[in-house]
């Protein structure tokens, strides 16, 4: 657990970078600092580890304060990700990643195992990288080092400065999405800066938002989005705030029960005369054992035909953990008006729909237009 | 004259040998001293605080690089016979050398740590290196290319001023250059000068090898593979 107790932070040449800043950053919590640039977060960061002092406030580490400890000691528990990656050059992989390791004097076996071991976790073959060096690899691989190195010594605190700046917006969604993963695994306490709001809303569990040194508002992501507390915080998380909400919510969130599931084996003109008792013009299609198959249509249906000579197979179909977003785009780029979700058999677990996304779309308005 | 020059060293190879010997053994003495004492003095000055020193320092040294070498030697001379310490031959040659090759080395090692990215300190510190570990795993190694770079100037530079040690009896090359001087003896100025720009070629050559060993592989810029 990290404490901010009325930290302030005033530079020699007086600037103000950071004023009465109060965050409780809770254990194995995911807290974004956002804002923009020169609002103060790499300061704030900065004072967590001690590389820069604090002039006012008490920062503590669960519930010690850290003056109280050896800075060194302090440093080597709290993993550190600077601001633009800073490998050393003039070490390879494994030494860049057990440098806290190494500082802890780990014997030099344990160090290697731990650098293969790291590497593994950020998706990158120890066999291939471990005795590279920095400049033979590509930026989104030295990105992945970066982090790697900085889970060295297994710390239970991650303190990082935009770890995936500088980088083209692919590998850098993919690294969300790792990290993300990683995270699920090792739950720990980390505090990340960013001036990107869609990686906030992405990656955080909470997001603190700074703006010229102030904390304007700590809120998850969902309270930031439908309920920005001023016209800053409007600002800041753009026009298209109720679409980035989108974001924030999966297809299994969501989705709806088919309005009519048929078997492939029922009899045609039962199904027609079922879909014309219940007003439907269409209806999803599976095989015996629940795998989708495709839709089927009131027109189609005759008794000369076979229900498998009908099925019109889904162009795109999408699986749990799609994100709302990503489904919107699907249906918008495939011209579908309804969207399969799919789990990993194949088996039709529901639908996504214009209606229903509309429909979160419509409550996270609504929730937006009661703030006060 | 040329063939005469190369009769002389067909006919006494072992002078030669020995000339050059003399000369490398005062090399390789005042320069390990220079080396060492440089950086050391270069690592002092480059610490936080010291702007003032160091701006003294590397103005001191270069103000040492000014005096010509006669003049060094004679000053040297009349401080060691007050010392009642051997006033001519070896001893004020490798003083005088040593103090000639500390600028570079100096200078270099100053500029090198100095010039380190900060923010590659910053990640050493931000890990938990005490000060010394940042300066020995991260300043010293990234400092090395240029701080050799420092080192070869300062050898091949010495290697000419050795050759006038032999004015006051250190040996080396410079004597034949002397002899021939004193003697009217074109062909041994010839020799001496001729093996005097061999070595600081070889020397050359040879610190750039080295200056290309001690970088560390991940910052060489010419890859070799
Ligand atoms: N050493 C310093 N001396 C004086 N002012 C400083 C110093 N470091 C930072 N500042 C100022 O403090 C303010 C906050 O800087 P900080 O680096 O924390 O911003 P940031 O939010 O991390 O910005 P960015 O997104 O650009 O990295 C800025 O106005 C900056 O100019
Ligand atoms: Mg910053």
């Amino acid at each position: 657990m990290i404490k901010l107790d009325q930290v302030g932070k005033t530079y020699a040449d007086g600037t103000e970078a950071v004023k009465d800043l109060c965050l409780e950053i809770k254990e194995g919590e995911f807290c974004v600092l956002l804002g923009p640039s020169g609002c103060g977060k790499t300061t704030t960061m900065k004072m967590i580890n001690r590389l820069i002092p604090l002039t006012t406030g008490k920062i503590y580490i669960d519930g010690v304060d850290v003056y109280k400890l050896e800075s060194n000691e302090l440093r080597r528990g709290i993993g550190y990700a600077i601001q633009n990656i800073g490998l050393f050059p003039h070490l390879t992989v494994c030494q860049n990643i057990a440098t806290v390791p190494m500082l802890k004097k780990w014997p030099k076996p344990k160090q290697r195992a731990r650098a293969e071991e790291l590497l593994t976790l950020v998706g990158m073959d120890p066999g291939t990288f471990i005795d590279r060096y920095p400049s033979e690899l590509s930026g989104g691989q030295q990105q992945r080092v970066g982090v790697a190195r900085c889970l060295g010594a297994d710390p239970p605190i991650l303190v990082m400065d935009e770890p995936f700046g500088a980088i083209d917006p692919i590998t850098r969604n993919k690294l969300q999405d790792e990290f993300l993963r990683i995270q699920a695994k090792i739950r720990k306490t980390i505090a990340f800066v960013t001036h990107d709001i869609n990686e906030a809303i992405k990656m955080g569990d909470r997001i603190a938002l700074m703006r010229e040194g102030v904390l304007v508002q700590f809120a998850d992501p969902a309270t930031l989005l439908s309920s920005p507390k001023d016209e800053f915080v409007r600002n800041f998380v753009g026009a298209d705030r109720v679409l980035k909400g989108l974001r924030l919510l999966k297809a299994k969130d969501v989705m709806k029960k088919p309005p009519l599931t048929v078997k492939v084996g029922e009899d045609p003109m039962q199904v027609k005369a079922r879909m014309e008792r219940d007003k439907l013009r269409w209806a999803m299609l599976t095989e015996d054992d629940g795998r989708f198959l495709g839709w089927i249509t009131w027109e189609d249906l005759h008794a000369s035909k076979t229900i498998r000579e009908i099925i019109i197979p889904p162009s795109v179909t999408a699986s749990p953990d799609t994100l709302l977003n990503e489904a919107l785009s699907m249906m918008l780029n495939s011209a579908i008006g309804t969207l399969a979700i799919l789990n990993e058999k194949e088996c039709l677990l529901g639908v996504l729909s214009f209606e229903i996304i509309r429909d979160v779309l419509g409550q996270q308005v609504g929730e937006a237009q009661t703030e006060p | 004259m040329w063939n005469q020059a190369w009769q002389y060293v067909i006919s006494h190879p072992d002078k030669i040998f020995e000339w050059t010997l003399q000369h490398l053994y005062i090399i390789l003495v005042a320069n390990a001293l220079a080396a060492v004492f440089g950086v050391l003095i270069g690592i002092y000055i480059s610490g936080k605080g010291r702007q003032r020193i160091a701006d003294t320092v590397i103005y001191l040294a270069s103000i040492m690089m000014t005096v010509p070498s006669l003049a060094l030697y004679g000053i040297l001379m009349g401080i060691l016979s007050a010392l009642t310490l051997p006033s001519i031959g070896f001893l004020p040659v490798v003083i005088a050398l040593t103090l000639y090759g500390l600028l570079p080395i100096i200078r270099n090692t100053y500029t090198a740590i100095r010039e380190v990215d900060p923010a590659m300190i910053e990640a050493g510190r931000g890990m938990g290196m005490s000060e010394i570990q940042i300066l020995v795993k991260v300043k010293l190694p990234l400092a090395v290319p240029v701080i050799m770079a420092g080192l070869r100037q300062a050898v091949v530079m010495n290697i000419g001023i050795a050759a006038i040690g032999a004015y006051i009896g250190a040996g080396g090359l410079g004597q034949p250059i002397f002899r021939g001087i004193a003697n009217y003896r074109t062909d041994l100025i010839l020799v001496g000068a001729i093996f005097v720009s061999l070595l600081a070629i070889l020397a050359d050559l040879l610190m750039g090898g080295l200056e290309w060993l001690t970088t560390p592989k991940g910052v060489r810029t010419r890859r070799r593979r």
